[in-house]
């Protein structure tokens, strides 16, 4: 009964969350929706995909951002230049960014750990160089005038529909890949995150598992790419850099590696002291760099590890509060998911 | 590798049977391109006006880098190999030690080989520190120390960018090394620091290789990369030994800096593209092993300069991309480089 109480309790917790975030366009300013609103909302998406690699698929990868920048540019390069309609570019985008993740994903997947984060660093190289180097997609300068669908309205002028397209494709985002991870093929990838030797032994194909889940979290960093070009109406090989991946992968640790909605807590909170902390402190890197280390440091969960082990706290020392474990899914182990699968 | 028995072998069926296919492809591939960079260089034949003066000295560019290359990656192998903890701050320490030698020699006016030292001593004494600070309890949870490390080069580089600013500088050499040295061929010179910069990655190979097998500490360190445990379990203090190859293979990073800082330059953003290039240099190699990562920067140190060179026209600006395309091959066909122990 106290389950059902909890899940109920749950379940109301997240409607408020939401719905207090849909009427951010409508009481913030336009600058706090498209700059933080906006930013946070896509950084998220290309976060979760890499949450969802790791705290799944035990999976640190770190060419999330060149799936990213594989669709954002594709669909760039298709709605500027060749003047297709967005919803049809963006579909392409996407869909070229799930064919590189299953072409990355088959390379990859036969490395582990460390292994795995360092083929994946050269996949988003890869990807930098060349998209910096080919004219076709604007080289360094990268494509400007990106315009999103009539329908989202104008991304700097009046920002709300567009925030509220981003909100919706999160929450379908969270669901759909909360649904996989219940599904047989989530609780088989979390078998092969745990102990590859012994998932093999079941007659599991591991490999398969690995390349699937690699290439199912590529149209999610894909549609972020997208969604990443229309907010800004423009994208570049900068705008995939390895200091741009390495910060979605900050954005990600420090929101919380085994639950998917720490990607968008991570993304709020840096977005949040990107806008503001910017203007307070020279050495803005400096602060994210030493979040950074205490985050992993001290709570390998993130912010969303601490807040739930403190809400747990809580609940026990409130009378009446018998607490079994009430987080709902905490699957993964700490961060680090050890690259000796085989030890 | 581990030595079977040919009863062994005979009843174990062989696993690997494909890997000489792609072995052979990745070797004809390379030699073809070998075969294109020769055809081109001796194009015109062997007099003044044919290619083979450039050539020689693209050669020599490839050389001196990959000495570069060898003396950082080899500080990130030996610590990878002993104590398992990819150190992604290397590339921080490598720049520290650059600019720590930069403000000796120019504002202190001090003999560039006491500052070489002093840089040394300088970036190994930070490696000591997050070592002993961050990463010794965390042993063998190699991808939180690997995020670890990640923060760190994030602090590191940011606190460098706010005390030495982002103009590209570099150390004067050492007076005597400062004049170009005549090659005695097609009235060629070159600069003598480039070769004194080789010559000091030979001198750190044979310094590790005969530390290595001829001395107490290079077998204390060996059976520490076999099995730590069980060498800490015959009387040797494995933490001892962990620290000085933690702050030697930073000092060695340092050393790599101060090398960079001469005879090319410093500059922000240099921490990341070295690091970079040393884990390309370490994982084609595979980790650990010193040989793989002479191998390892020698070609790197070739295929970029050739590629820089020889690729035609239209495509050389794709050149930076072919050394990853590289690495993803061979972590491809081999996950754990060409001579990685698999753990």
């Amino acid at each position: 009964m106290t389950n059902r109480l909890q899940t109920l309790g749950t379940r109301g917790a997240l409607a408020v969350v939401l719905v207090v975030l849909a009427l951010v366009p409508v009481v913030c300013t336009t600058f706090f929706t498209s700059q933080v609103g906006l930013t946070s909302l896509w950084l998220g998406i290309v976060a979760v995909s890499l949450t969802f690699l790791s705290g799944y698929g035990g999976m640190v990868s770190l060419a999330q951002t060149a799936l990213f920048g594989v669709a954002g540019l594709v669909t760039a390069r298709l709605s500027v230049e060749s003047g297709w309609d967005p919803w049809a570019a963006a579909l392409v985008g996407i869909l070229a960014a799930t064919a590189v993740g299953l072409l990355f994903g088959a390379v990859a997947s036969g490395s582990q750990g460390i292994y795995f984060l360092i083929i994946t660093l050269a996949f988003a190289q890869v990807a930098y160089f060349y998209f910096a180097a080919v004219p076709t997609f604007g080289a360094h300068e990268g494509i400007n005038g990106v315009r999103p669908p009539a329908v989202l309205g104008d991304p700097v002028q009046d920002p709300a529909r567009m925030y509220w397209f981003l909100l919706a494709v999160s929450v379908l985002v969270f669901l759909g890949l909360r649904h996989v991870s219940r599904t047989a093929f989530g609780l088989a990838l979390q078998g092969v995150r745990d102990d590859p030797v012994r998932m093999a032994a079941l007659g599991y194909n591991v490999r398969l598992h690995r390349i699937l889940g690699f290439t199912l979290a590529a149209p999610v960093a894909g549609a972020a790419g997208v969604l990443s070009a229309w907010s800004n109406t423009r994208m570049s090989a900068g705008s995939i850099s390895l200091a741009i991946a390495i910060l979605v992968l900050t954005a990600a640790v420090i929101g919380g590696l085994n639950r998917l909605e720490g990607a968008w807590v991570g993304a709020l909170l840096y977005t949040l002291c990107d806008t503001y902390l910017r203007g307070w402190t020279d050495r803005f890197t400096t602060w994210l760099g030493v979040v950074f280390l205490v985050i992993v440091l001290v709570s390998p969960g993130g912010v969303v590890g601490l807040v739930s082990s403190a809400a747990t706290w809580l609940r026990r020392r409130l009378p009446g509060g018998s607490a079994p474990p009430a987080v709902p899914s905490a699957p993964a182990p700490p961060v680090p998911v050890s690259s000796g699968g085989a030890r | 590798m581990a030595i079977q028995t040919a009863a062994a072998r005979r009843s174990t069926p062989r696993p690997r049977a494909r890997l000489p296919v792609a072995a052979t492809a990745a070797v004809l591939v390379g030699a073809l391109g070998l075969l294109g960079v020769l055809l081109q260089a001796f194009d015109k034949g062997l007099g003044t006006e044919g290619n083979v003066p450039t050539f020689i000295l693209i050669t020599l560019n490839g050389l001196t880098l990959a000495g570069l290359y060898f003396i950082s990656a080899s500080g990130l192998t030996l610590i990878f190999g002993l104590l398992r903890v990819t150190n992604l701050a290397h590339g921080a320490l490598f720049l520290l030690g650059g600019y720590v030698a930069l403000q000796l020699v120019q504002d202190a006016g001090m003999n560039w080989w006491l500052a070489a030292l002093l840089a040394m001593a300088a970036s190994g004494l930070v490696g000591l520190v997050v070592h002993q600070l961050f990463l010794r309890w965390n042993q063998g949870q190699d991808l939180r120390q690997a995020l670890i490390t990640i923060a760190v080069s994030l602090i590191l580089a940011d606190q460098m960018l706010a005390r030495f600013g982002a103009t590209p500088t570099a150390i004067a050499p050492p007076e005597f090394l400062a004049q170009p040295l005549s090659l005695g061929v097609y009235d060629l010179s070159y600069p003598r620091f480039r070769i004194a910069m080789l010559v000091a990655a030979l001198a750190v190979g044979l310094l590790f290789w005969l530390v290595y097998t001829r001395t107490r500490v290079g077998m204390v360190v060996r059976a520490g990369v076999d099995d730590s445990q069980m060498t800490s379990a015959l009387g040797v203090n494995v933490q001892k030994v962990f620290a000085i190859a933690f702050f030697v293979g930073s000092a060695l990073a340092g050393l790599g800096g101060v090398f960079a800082g001469t005879a090319l330059s410093l500059a922000p953003g240099q921490d990341q593209s070295f690091l970079v290039s040393a884990l390309v240099v370490v994982i084609v190699g595979g980790m650990g092993s010193l040989g793989g990562a002479a191998l390892g920067a020698l070609l790197l140190g070739l295929v970029d300069q050739y590629a820089g060179a020889y690729l035609p026209a239209e495509y050389a600006n794709l050149s930076a991309l072919l050394t990853f395309v590289l690495l993803a091959a061979i972590l491809a066909v081999r996950p754990t480089g060409l001579f990685g122990k698999a753990r």
